[in-house]
């Protein structure tokens, strides 16, 4: 929308108008002296990022904005949420209006290089997929020649559409809206033939907006790697190691068995490595400029990486998504942490 | 002589800082200078910022492959072209649609306007609530509204409403008829129409002169209509009438050959064209109510039809008036089509937001769009305000 295209440009004028934003050390402290974190979400992905009726924030990527406030200020819930469309996250991140991107943004060499940002790690590795309604029949994206596809625009998504088709000589309409709402109901409503997104994000769009989503099915090609994870802008490396080892200490936690229920008996644990883990050996939280009960705060309050998942997209929530590549690395996944130590 | 013009008085020697040229030079030199200490401070301030944050600057992205497909275009396109390409493909798609506005509401808002001032009350009452209700309610209503409407009222493509035999179908993928395939003629064929025209034009001159010497009118403008569709005519029949057709035909996922008019399209053009109108009728139907009653009373006196008081008294003079509000109206037609972005038509502004999605580049690609809306929004201007010259009342 036009609004949304002035806020873009309102953003720019901001880092025109804001002087010396990046300075190592100055995008932590401005946290804490707003004794808040801003959270740039997106505006609506069930099981991701999603406000309920209260305007209570729930998600995988919204707990990881959670438990970085813990680790930060010892509680999950001073985080300020800030939706943003696909377009105008980079922006926001770009000129301060947030201090991290936590909406399934796909990691790639462009936007840890030259859009001026990190990413911190992976917290959901997905793939991008097909969605089409029954009735076409369609079994296997390569039958989709001459599809019209519905797709929200400015995302890793669009290339990955482009490139797919060229690289198997076919051709597709595509049908580009900014507000992923509009997209979704343009697919609904049979504008297009196949709808196109991240397939944790065609699952979420199943389970929540179909009109009957026994009618639609998710074809079996996943035609791109997309590693989704936190951003932060380059210039203060200090919060970002904060970012990715909130991130590491839930997976670090659900691998040693540390969860929501038994961290209270965890804290008399013998085991070094859990000792280390929750602070009762010293020295983890010094080293990150933060509380020693930093990864206590965490998980008491957000959760280990797997209850996490479960919790809003695993098999305790409407969208029933298999753990497949985000298991943990010791039971054939790939979410693995870097060890505490 | 007595008499001593005001400028030859003889000047009163004063400090400098009292006299009034210098210091109104001197203001003048302080603002400017303040002026260009605030554009470098920005400048730099922005260069330096951007450098500290390692945000790749300048322009050289416009010759990397855009790698993203667009909807509707009309020149050549693909993933592999040029982000530049790109952003040509959606500044001539806005381009496209804002002519396309412009003449559709010049026509139908005048037809509006003149209709509100119809002596038939019906008539009058319908135009008047068509103002009412299309100009007090937000164009980006009308657009989703007109956008839903077109994808979900109309069938999907295997299910398309066929007309005229089969050659124009119409589906929520757009309407799809058929034209005819390229062929060397058809260059040839558009510099005919341009003869023709121009001969149209040489009529119609021909046409006023004779009738102003001896006072026989000469149907100008049907001939006229004829010498120009003439012309082309003719080079395509002497080049051997080629009439190979492309027909729209179901395969697959849609319809393939012919042509088509997609939805978003559509939706967009209709939302500008019913939105504008409103306010062209407004400003039309103000142009005539301008006019002292007396000039139709004339006109009718010595013996003009209603259309012919309208069209050769009425119109010309309310012209002077309606001429400048109506040159905002145009701007506001170009501006206004940004909205395409709402329901997904790719114009300038779709183009320029994945462009600076993909390359994190905001400011060089938000200066190339204002430039873009800035030099047509200007030509718009300097055409209209020629025009208004040429109609402007001519005092002798």
């Amino acid at each position: 929308m036009v609004n949304k295209f002035m806020a873009a440009g309102i953003v720019a004028a901001t880092v025109v108008g804001a002087a010396g934003a990046a300075h190592a050390g100055k995008d932590l402290d401005a946290v804490k002296a707003r004794g808040a974190l801003l959270c740039g979400v997106g505006t609506g992905t069930a099981g991701f990022f999603l406000a309920d009726s209260q305007g209570k924030w729930t998600g995988l990527d919204v707990d990881i904005c959670r438990a970085v406030s813990a680790a930060i200020f010892g509680e999950a819930d001073k985080v300020k949420y800030v939706p943003v469309t696909a377009q105008q996250r980079f922006t926001a991140l770009q000129s301060g209006e947030v201090d991290l991107l936590s909406n399934n943004t796909t990691w790639t060499l462009t936007r840890d290089t030259a859009l001026g940002f990190d990413f911190t790690g992976v917290t959901y590795y997905d793939g991008q997929g097909f969605m089409v309604n029954k009735k076409l029949g369609v079994k296997s994206a390569k039958e989709l020649n001459g599809a019209t596809i519905c797709v929200a625009p400015g995302t890793t998504t669009e290339l990955n559409l482009a490139d797919y088709f060229r690289s198997n000589k076919m051709t597709f309409k595509p049908v580009v809206i900014e507000k992923v709402d509009e997209v979704r109901a343009a697919f609904f409503s049979g504008r297009c033939d196949v709808y196109t997104t991240d397939a944790s994000g065609l699952y979420a769009t199943r389970a929540a907006n179909a009109p009957k989503p026994d009618d639609y099915v998710i074809l079996p090609e996943i035609i791109s790697k997309e590693p989704l994870g936190p951003v932060v802008r380059h210039g203060d490396n200090q919060f970002g190691d904060i970012v990715r080892w909130a991130q590491f200490a839930m997976i670090e936690a659900e691998e040693n068995g540390i969860n929501q229920k038994n961290v209270d008996e965890m804290l008399k644990s013998e085991n070094p490595v859990i000792k280390r883990i929750l602070g009762v050996t010293p020295g983890m939280g010094k080293a990150l400029g933060v509380d020693e009960k930093w990864v206590y705060n965490i998980v008491k309050q957000v959760g280990n990486y797997g209850e996490s998942f479960d919790r809003n997209v695993g098999m305790g929530s409407p969208l029933k998504i298999a753990r497949g590549l985000n298991e943990l690395w010791t039971k054939g996944g790939l979410q693995y942490a870097i060890p505490i130590r | 002589m007595a008499v001593e013009t005001l400028g030859a008085a003889p000047r009163v020697r004063v400090a400098p800082w009292n006299d009034p040229v210098v210091r109104g030079w001197a203001f003048q030199i302080v603002v400017v200078g303040l002026v260009g200490l605030l554009v470098w401070f920005l400048v730099s301030n922005t260069i330096d910022n951007l450098t500290n944050q390692k945000i790749a600057t300048g322009f050289s992205y416009l010759n990397r492959e855009a790698g993203f497909e667009i909807g509707d275009s009309m020149i050549a396109y693909s993933p592999a072209s040029t982000y530049s390409r790109a952003i040509l493909v959606g500044g001539l798609n806005t381009l496209k649609v804002a002519i396309l506005g412009i003449i559709l509401a010049t026509t139908f808002g005048t037809l509006l306007g003149v209709g509100r001032l119809s002596p038939n009350w019906l008539l009058a009452k319908i135009c008047e609530w068509y103002v009412e209700i299309f100009r007090n309610v937000p164009l980006l209503l009308w657009l989703f509204l007109i956008y839903k409407v077109i994808s979900e009222a109309f069938p999907g493509p295997k299910q398309a409403i066929s007309m005229f035999f089969g050659s124009l179908f119409l589906s929520n993928r757009g309407l799809y008829f058929p034209v005819p395939v390229a062929d060397p003629s058809h260059k040839w064929m558009g510099v005919g129409l341009l003869v023709g025209i121009a001969g149209a034009v040489a009529l119609h001159r021909w046409a006023k002169k004779r009738q102003e010497a001896t006072g026989q009118p000469f149907p100008s403008i049907w001939a006229g209509f004829g010498v120009a569709l003439g012309v082309p005519f003719v080079i395509w029949l002497l080049s051997g009438a080629p009439h190979h057709m492309s027909w729209p035909a179901l395969k697959g996922f849609n319809f393939e050959g012919g042509i088509v008019i997609q939805p978003e399209f559509t939706a967009l053009l209709l939302g500008l064209v019913l939105y504008t109108s409103a306010f062209v009728a407004e400003i039309v139907r103000s142009g005539i109510l301008a006019l002292h009653k007396g000039q139709s009373e004339a006109a009718m006196a010595i013996g003009l039809s209603r259309g012919q008081v309208m069209r050769l008294v009425l119109l010309p003079q309310a012209m002077r008036v309606i001429v400048p509000p109506m040159t905002s109206q145009y701007l506001n037609i170009t501006k206004d089509s940004s909205l395409a972005i709402a329901i997904g038509y790719p114009d300038l502004v779709a183009s320029i937001n994945v462009t600076i999605n993909q390359t994190g580049q905001a400011i060089e690609n938000i200066l190339i769009v204002m430039a873009a809306y800035l030099s047509v929004s200007l030509s718009i201007s300097a055409f209209m305000n020629w025009y208004n010259k040429r109609i402007a009342l001519r005092e002798r």
